[in-house]
C-alpha cells in the first residue's frame, strides 16, 4: 500500500479495506454455484461472477476484487487485470440510471453527438461522472449493435432507440 | 431482386421466440434428420452447400469443421460467436432475439457433427442483455423438450449450451480473443498456430462459428445442400442477412440471396438517401472494410466480388455516408473506435491506432500539417500485417481507402483549415477524445 503516492487518485480506490468482509447473499450464492458447474475450470467463471457481483453491489470495488480472487483461487492482480480490461465492469459506483450513448459512425451520422452533448448540458455532467443525487451517470460508448435504430442510448440493461432530444427529455422525466 | 424470408421466416410472428412457433414452422426436424446421419455425413452436407462463415472472414464452414482432429486427448468444444460488435452490424442480435431456436438447433447439429463435448458456449456481448434473457428462456424450453441434455432424442448424444456474457470488448469477437475471454482472462488474441481447431478453449480442439452461420445449418440439413446453393452464385451461396445503416431512408436488416447488388440494396430496398442527397461513400462490410465510392457500388454483395472491388463483405454491415458528411470526421470516428478497442498487446496496433486517431483529429480541427495524409499512409504500412490479429489491418482499411479516394477533401482541410463546403462535422470540436 505504501508504493503509491498519496496524491495518486487511485491510491485510496485500488486497495481493499481489510475490515470489510463481503459474501454473496443466498440467492447470488446459488447462482454462483450454478455458474461454477457450467465450466471445466474455476477461472472461466470469472466473467460471469463479476457480472453477478456487479448486479449485487453495483460496482466492482477493491473489496469485490479481493473476495472474488479468494472464491475463484486467483490472484487479486489477475482479477483486477480482467476488471480493468473490460468496459462493462464499473471501477467506481455509477448512478441509478447509467446512460450510455453510442457515438460510433452509424449513430454519429444520425446526430448522436447532439444527444450526447444535450445530456451533458442538461445534467451538467462530465462524461463518466455521476450527479450528486446519485441518479445519473453518462458515458460515451462504442457501437451497441443497433445501428438501424440510431441514435441509441442504453440505460442500464435496456436499449432506447431512434432517440431525439425531445424523446430523450421525455424519457429522463420518467426516470425517478 | 425480391427480398426473401428464409433465415427471417419467423421474425414477423408475434411469439417468434417461442419453441412452439419454431416447431410449428418445421423447427427441430433438421435435428431429427441429422441425428439419423453420421457426423461425417452432416459435415459433408455442409461442405456441399459451399456455405462460407457469416462472421466476417468468409471461411468455408464445412472445411473448418473437418480440421478438428478425430482422436484428440481433450474434449472438442463448439463455441458460438455472438459478440457482434463490428460497427454497422446488427443481424445476429435479430436472430437471437426473434428466433433463438434456429441458433440452438444449429448448435446441436453442429455439435453432433464435430463430436463436441457435452457442454458448448454462446459467447454473447454483454450489452445484449435482452437477447441473453431470450436465449436463456429458449434454452430452458429446449431442455424441457429433450432437445438439449443427455441422450438427445434417443441418439446417445449428450449436449448442452451455456450462454456466456462478455463485458464490452470488441476484440473478443476475434476467435482466439473470444477463447481467452471464455477462459476468464483478458481477451487478448493468441499466437497462431496452433489454430483453435487443434488447440482452442480449455486446451481442446475448438470450432468457433458465427450466429448466422449456425442458424443456416438447420436450413441446409432440412432442405439439402443443393437447395442452399440455389441462393447466390457458386462459392458465395445461401440466404444472407444484410445490415444497412447510416444515410438511408429505411435502415434495417434485409435478407437476400447472396448476390444482391449494393446499388439496388441502397436505392430500391432502403429507399435511397434522405432528401435525395448524393452518395459519397459506402462501407460494405462493417467498420473494418475499406470504403467504396459512389462509382463502385454497382457490384453484387458476394465475398468474392466485394474483395475484387478492393474491400470486403465482412459481416455485411453496410454503412452509407452521403455527400453532407465530412469524410475526415467519419474516418476519425472509426479510428477512435479502433484505438479504443486495440487490446494493447502488439505495439504497432496499440501505438499506431492511437496515433492515427490524433492525426485525423488534428486534420479535422484545421491543425493538420501538409503531409499528414502521407504520414497516415506511412503509419498504415507499419501497422498492417504487423500484429497478431486482424484488428490492426482493420484499423487501416478506412484510413487508406479514404485517403486514396478522397485525397482532395483531405487537402482542402490543410489549405483552408476547415471542412469542404457543403459537408459537416457531427461533433463539437471542444470535446476531448475519451478512451
Amino acid at each position: 500500500m505504501a508504493d503509491l503516492h498519496p496524491d495518486n487518485p487511485y491510491a485510496r480506490d485500488r486497495f481493499a479495506d481489510p475490515a470489510t468482509q463481503l459474501t454473496f447473499p443466498p440467492e447470488a450464492q446459488e447462482k454462483f454455484e450454478w455458474i461454477l458447474s457450467r465450466y471445466p475450470t474455476k477461472m472461466a467463471a470469472l466473467l460471469p461472477t463479476l457480472h453477478l457481483a456487479q448486479e449485487t453491489w453495483g460496482w466492482i470495488s477493491p473489496e469485490v476484487v479481493l473476495y472474488l480472487s479468494e472464491l475463484l483461487e486467483l490472484s487479486p492482480a489477475t482479477v483486477f487485470g480482467v476488471v480493468s480490461f473490460y468496459n462493462m465492469y464499473n471501477q467506481k459506483p455509477v448512478g441509478k440510471y447509467f446512460l450510455q450513448v453510442c457515438t460510433n459512425l452509424s449513430c454519429m451520422l444520425r446526430d448522436s453527438y447532439q444527444i450526447y452533448d444535450h445530456l451533458q448540458e442538461k445534467l451538467s455532467l462530465e462524461p463518466g461522472a455521476t450527479t450528486s443525487d446519485g441518479k445519473f451517470t453518462i458515458m460515451e460508448v462504442e457501437c451497441l449493435g443497433s445501428c438501424d435504430t440510431a441514435p441509441v442510448v442504453q440505460i442500464n440493461n435496456d436499449y432506447h432507440e431512434q432517440m431525439t432530444i425531445e424523446s430523450l427529455d421525455q424519457l429522463l422525466d420518467g426516470l425517478k | 431482386m425480391q427480398p426473401i424470408r428464409v433465415l427471417s421466416a419467423n421474425w414477423g410472428k408475434p411469439d417468434s421466440m417461442l419453441i412452439s412457433t419454431y416447431v410449428d414452422g418445421g423447427g427441430y426436424e433438421a435435428l431429427k434428420k441429422a441425428l439419423a446421419m453420421t457426423p461425417e455425413q452432416v459435415i459433408q452436407e455442409v461442405k456441399d452447400s459451399e456455405m462460407r462463415g457469416r462472421g466476417g472472414a468468409g471461411f468455408p464452414t464445412g472445411m473448418k469443421w473437418s480440421f478438428v482432429p478425430k482422436n484428440a486427448p481433450k474434449p472438442t468444444y463448439l463455441l458460438c460467436n455472438a459478440d457482434e460488435s463490428e460497427p454497422g452490424t446488427f443481424k445476429d442480435r435479430q436472430i437471437m432475439e426473434k428466433d433463438p431456436h434456429m441458433l440452438i438447433e444449429g448448435m446441436i447439429i453442429s455439435g453432433y457433427a464435430i463430436a463436441s463435448s457435452p457442454m458448448s458456449y454462446i459467447y454473447i456481448r454483454g450489452e445484449f442483455y435482452y437477447a441473453f434473457t431470450v436465449l436463456e428462456k429458449a434454452l430452458a424450453e429446449a431442455r424441457e423438450k429433450g432437445f438439449l441434455g443427455k441422450n438427445i432424442l434417443g441418439s446417445g448424444f449428450d449436449f448442452d449450451i451455456t450462454v456466456h456474457r462478455g463485458a464490452g470488448a470488441y476484440i473478443c469477437g476475434e476467435e482466439t480473443g473470444l477463447i481467452e475471454s471464455l477462459e476468464g482472462k483478458r481477451g487478448q488474441p493468441r499466437v497462431k498456430p496452433p489454430f483453435p481447431a487443434v488447440v482452442g478453449v480449455f486446451g481442446g480442439p475448438t470450432v468457433v462459428n458465427n450466429v448466422e452461420t449456425l442458424a443456416c445449418v438447420p436450413l441446409i440439413l432440412k432442405n439439402g445442400a443443393a437447395w442452399f446453393k440455389g441462393f447466390g452464385v457458386p462459392k458465395n451461396t445461401g440466404p444472407k442477412l444484410y445490415c444497412v445503416s447510416g444515410h438511408v431512408r429505411k435502415p434495417g436488416v434485409y435478407e437476400f440471396p447472396m448476390d444482391i447488388s449494393l446499388k439496388e440494396l441502397i436505392y430500391e430496398h432502403c429507399g435511397g438517401i434522405p432528401e435525395d442527397r448524393k452518395l459519397k461513400a459506402v462501407i460494405p462490410g462493417g467498420a473494418s472494410a475499406p470504403m467504396l465510392t459512389a462509382d463502385e457500388i454497382d457490384l453484387p454483395l458476394t465475398f468474392d466480388a466485394v474483395m475484387k472491388a478492393g474491400s470486403m463483405l465482412g459481416s455485411a454491415g453496410v454503412i452509407v455516408i452521403d455527400e453532407s458528411a465530412c469524410i475526415v470526421d467519419s474516418v476519425w470516428r472509426l479510428s477512435k473506435f479502433f484505438a479504443h478497442e486495440s487490446c494493447g498487446q502488439c505495439t504497432p496496433c496499440r501505438e499506431g491506432t492511437n496515433w492515427m486517431e490524433s492525426v485525423l483529429d488534428r486534420i479535422e480541427r484545421g491543425e493538420g500539417r501538409e503531409h499528414d495524409h502521407d504520414l497516415l499512409m506511412d503509419m498504415s504500412e507499419n501497422i498492417g500485417g504487423k500484429s497478431l490479429c486482424a484488428l490492426g489491418d482493420a484499423a487501416i482499411g478506412p484510413v487508406i481507402s479514404s485517403i486514396k479516394k478522397f485525397r482532395a477533401e483531405y487537402e482542402y482541410h490543410f489549405t483552408h483549415k476547415t471542412c469542404l463546403p457543403g459537408t459537416r462535422r457531427y461533433r463539437r470540436l471542444g470535446m476531448a477524445a475519451v478512451h
